[in-house]
């Protein structure tokens, strides 16, 4: 599957708190922005078929149709959690690749903000698992973590930090404001070790990419970008698992060995010159520069303290301030993701851009966490 | 057949509110206060609390019946026996019965379970008597009023207390009441309560055990006597001409007036000292009042795990205002009540009713392995079942791992999550009974039966973990 497919077209719109956008009005502005990046004049005769994902959706697959006029075509919905968009993308990449279609458009989508609510939402449709809060999920590694290797707070701090300042540099991003490591440590708590910085918010938003075969890409532009691998895994539930050590989460480690195999990647940290992980708190951002193989297992608050995945270090990670920036359109971030690995492998990232960057790689995690996604795109030789 | 009691037990909430905190003043060290079921608890998690304390170190599948009493139980019509005997995991073809409507109803449930049992017609009841009630905040029966729940196991062998005789005087009047969508517990004026109510037919039902039996009221070793409060117990005990040191002490001041539980738990705390060879005499109020006699035949085995009245004593939080308990009982008005809409799909609650009330996992057949919930396939040998029920609720686990919510409505955030290690089970299940502070990877737990919200407009239920050296 490595260099079959390749991404000609990318787009993105603002993310934020989008009151007066709805689903359709945020997916049309992605997919023409993408469109027009790649050349694409005739989307009706040009697009054979729509993946799209959306957690969150109104009116299914009809509503994606009905907005961008794309009839007698397949279109469908792709979910799997936070990974949602990378999984999106993997069907697209699939459908490419085994020859299905020459050319086809990835969308994620998605509008948790008319819910009316900032912040995580009480369920009570059940009695067991509650609170049930993605905050309490993912932060269920970090007495276990922090105990065994020494990190603390102020690491996860410093993450929180380096992303904020992050998104000041990216255009379409919701939050663009300096914070201190004070600010964080001394916030509001959401689910300890969270406090309000420490939790990306939930946005609106969207992004597309279009998908051709690797070897007709350069009829639409000659800065394509390959597409090396496409991973989901789905780990055990760490809430269940007999064997979980809370040091780790899984799901990121399978999809990584998954990824790696297909790219043919060995020395990931040497080899990836730059990253978008799934920041959806801080934690999970830690945890996933060694679950990623990026670094030895408990050696993170070492590395973060050296600035070693700040935009001037050695491998800079979420490069356009990640979820914490952006915020977290469920079925739009995989795609925002890949949006900004494309601008940087093309030298488009403007201030953020890394230098020289050829191997640019995504993760996302979402669930309890158990379900992982990650592509890595690099440039053709 | 003479029948008696095997065992008892006793639950009194973790919670206490002292007494001056009702009336907005500081609360000094060693002040009186009342036991209060927090945000958590109701008659019902009450109940469990006590018969499981009553049935350590007996098998469950032994209970052939369970006799549930209580004037506070939430559902008008649903029964609170049978929630009770799954929450416990007894048998499928156990018999369950509600003793309702009177303050009596704990006394009457154990008065019918001893005569059930002596006739034959069953061989080991459980009786369990708990009660929330309330009073209209700062009112003066709010200050009398506590919760708390007691159980018995009533059987023909290894009993440590045989019934002997027994009175009832029925008195038709409206001196405390409560009806049908009241919150609160009425009283009339109170001398009135205790001159025409409460002191005669205590008297009375007393009187006529004594002429019955021909004896005088020093016969008995300790007398238990329902306590409308100090006072009237007082002037009841005092006309009854009782050895001040042979009264039962009511708990009031450390507990409180809780009820068709309170009889109850004032017998349990009269067994758990009590000699072979001694008698006790109780007399329980409510639309009358009823007394009855028990001789000691040996005293109260200990049982591992069994805390009873003394143990639970000793167990306590007192809270720091007013305002918590308030909100612990939902009289803290809310913008958004969770207790509107539909609830939980009732079809989802009966397939999760295993997991959710009885806490009960399984264990795979093929390779032992143990999981909860019941799962489809064996997460060790992959192979389908079939699968053996397999209980956590009796045993201890500890905290693998565990975080603090902000958001999830408590009086006193924040809610304690944890994932508990059960063996090789692992169950994600909030801690409650500790402070934040105390909250520890390793922790050793043990689990109670608690309410988790009230979407729906009834109590929902599930299992919480405590530290188990509390």
């Amino acid at each position: 599957m490595k260099d079959k497919t390749a991404i000609v077209g990318v787009g993105c719109c603002q993310f934020g708190e989008n009151w007066d956008k709805s689903r359709e009005d945020m997916m049309v502005e992605a997919a023409y922005q993408a469109y027009e990046d790649a050349g694409i004049d005739n989307p009706q005769k040009q697009i054979e078929a729509v993946f799209c994902g959306v957690v969150y959706p109104n009116f299914s697959t009809g509503e994606v149709a009905d907005a961008l006029r794309l009839y007698d075509r397949p279109i469908s919905h792709v979910q799997n959690y936070c990974a949602t968009g990378t999984d999106a993308f993997r069907f697209g990449v699939f459908g490419v690749a085994a020859g299905v279609y020459d050319t086809v458009l990835v969308v994620g989508y998605d509008k948790p903000k008319d819910r009316g609510v900032s912040g995580p939402s009480v369920a009570f449709d059940r009695v067991r698992g509650l609170p049930a809060t993605p905050a309490g999920w993912f932060s269920l590694c970090a007495a276990r973590y922090f105990d065994t290797f020494g990190a603390d707070r102020s690491h996860l701090a410093r993450i929180a930090v380096k992303n904020h300042h992050n998104g000041t540099l990216a255009p379409n991003s919701m939050l663009k404001r300096e914070i201190t490591i004070d600010d964080v440590l001394n916030a509001r708590m959401i689910s300890w070790p969270f406090g309000l910085y420490d939790c990306a918010a939930q946005s609106d938003g969207a992004a597309a990419a279009v998908i051709t075969r690797a070897d007709k890409a350069k009829e639409f532009r000659d800065d394509y970008v390959l597409v090396k691998a496409v991973a989901i895994a789905l780990g055990e539930n760490p809430q269940t698992d007999p064997d979980f050590d809370f040091l780790r989460w899984k799901a990121t480690e399978y999809a990584a060995r998954q990824a790696y195999a297909m790219a043919g990647i060995t020395k990931p940290f040497e080899e990836i010159d730059v990253a978008q992980l799934h920041d959806c708190f801080t934690m999970t951002e830690l945890l996933s520069y060694e679950d990623l193989g990026f670094i030895e297992k408990g050696t993170a608050a070492d590395h973060i303290e050296a600035g070693t995945f700040e935009l001037t270090g050695a491998l800079p990670v979420n490069t356009d301030g990640g979820l914490k920036s952006f915020g977290h359109p469920t079925g739009a971030t995989g795609v925002r993701m890949i949006y900004e690995n494309v601008l940087q492998l093309r030298g488009q990232a403007g201030p953020r851009q890394v230098k020289g960057a050829k191997t640019a790689l995504s993760h996302n995690i979402g669930g309890a966490p158990q379900a992982c996604g990650i592509t890595i795109l690099g440039l053709p030789l | 057949m003479p029948s008696g009691i095997a065992a008892c037990g006793a639950y009194i909430p973790m919670t206490r509110l002292p007494l001056a905190l009702i009336n907005g003043r500081p609360a000094k060290e060693g002040g009186p206060e009342k036991a209060v079921a927090y945000y958590d608890e109701d008659s019902a998690t009450m109940a469990v609390a006590a018969a499981v304390d009553c049935l350590s170190g007996v098998e469950r599948g032994e209970v052939d019946a369970v006799f549930f009493a209580s004037t506070t139980y939430p559902l008008r019509e649903k029964q609170g026996a049978v929630l009770i005997a799954k929450a416990l995991d007894l048998r499928v073809d156990v018999e369950t019965a509600d003793f309702t409507g009177s303050l009596r109803a704990g006394t009457d449930a154990l008065k019918a379970a001893l005569r059930a049992v002596a006739a034959g017609g069953v061989d080991t009841v459980l009786v369990v008597a708990s009660d929330c009630r309330m009073a209209a905040p700062r009112a003066t029966m709010e200050h009398n009023l506590g919760d708390a729940a007691a159980a018995f196991l009533v059987r023909r062998d290894g009993v440590i207390a045989t019934l002997e005789a027994s009175s009832a005087i029925a008195s038709e009047m409206q001196d405390v009441w409560r009806s049908d969508g009241d919150d609160f517990v009425h009283s009339w004026e109170d001398r009135f309560v205790v001159e025409e109510g409460y002191v005669p037919s205590m008297i009375d039902a007393v009187r006529q055990l004594l002429a019955k039996t021909a004896s005088s009221i020093d016969r008995f070793e300790r007398v238990v006597l329902y306590a409308h409060d100090a006072r009237s117990h007082a002037t009841v005990a005092r006309t009854l001409g009782i050895e001040e040191s042979r009264i039962q002490n009511t708990l009031l001041g450390r507990v409180g007036n809780c009820g068709a539980a309170f009889a109850p738990l004032l017998l349990c705390a009269a067994l758990e000292s009590a000699k072979a060879g001694e008698r006790i005499l109780v007399a329980s109020y409510g639309d009358g009042a009823e007394a009855f006699s028990l001789a000691v035949a040996d005293p109260v085995a200990a049982a591992p795990g069994r805390k009873g009245v003394t143990g639970h004593l000793v167990r306590r939080r007192p809270l720091r205002s007013y305002d918590s308990y308030l909100r612990s009982r939902g009289l803290d008005r809310v913008e958004w009540d969770a207790g509107t809409g539909p609830g939980i799909s009732a079809t989802v609650r009966m397939r999760e009713r295993d997991a959710d009330i009885s806490l009960l996992g399984a264990a795979c057949e093929a390779c032992g392995h143990a999981h909860f919930p019941r799962p489809h396939v064996c997460y060790k040998c992959h192979g389908r079942g079939p699968w053996r029920p397999h209980r956590l609720s009796d045993k201890t686990g500890e905290v693998l791992a565990y975080t603090f919510d902000f958001f999830f409505p408590t009086p006193e955030p924040p809610a304690i999550m944890t994932i508990a290690g059960i063996g090789e089970c692992r169950v994600h299940i909030q801690l409650a009974d500790i402070a934040p502070d105390q909250v520890r990877l390793e922790l050793p737990v043990r689990f109670m039966f608690r309410k988790i919200h009230d979407a729906g407009g009834k109590p929902n239920y599930f299992w919480k973990a405590v530290p188990a050296e509390a």
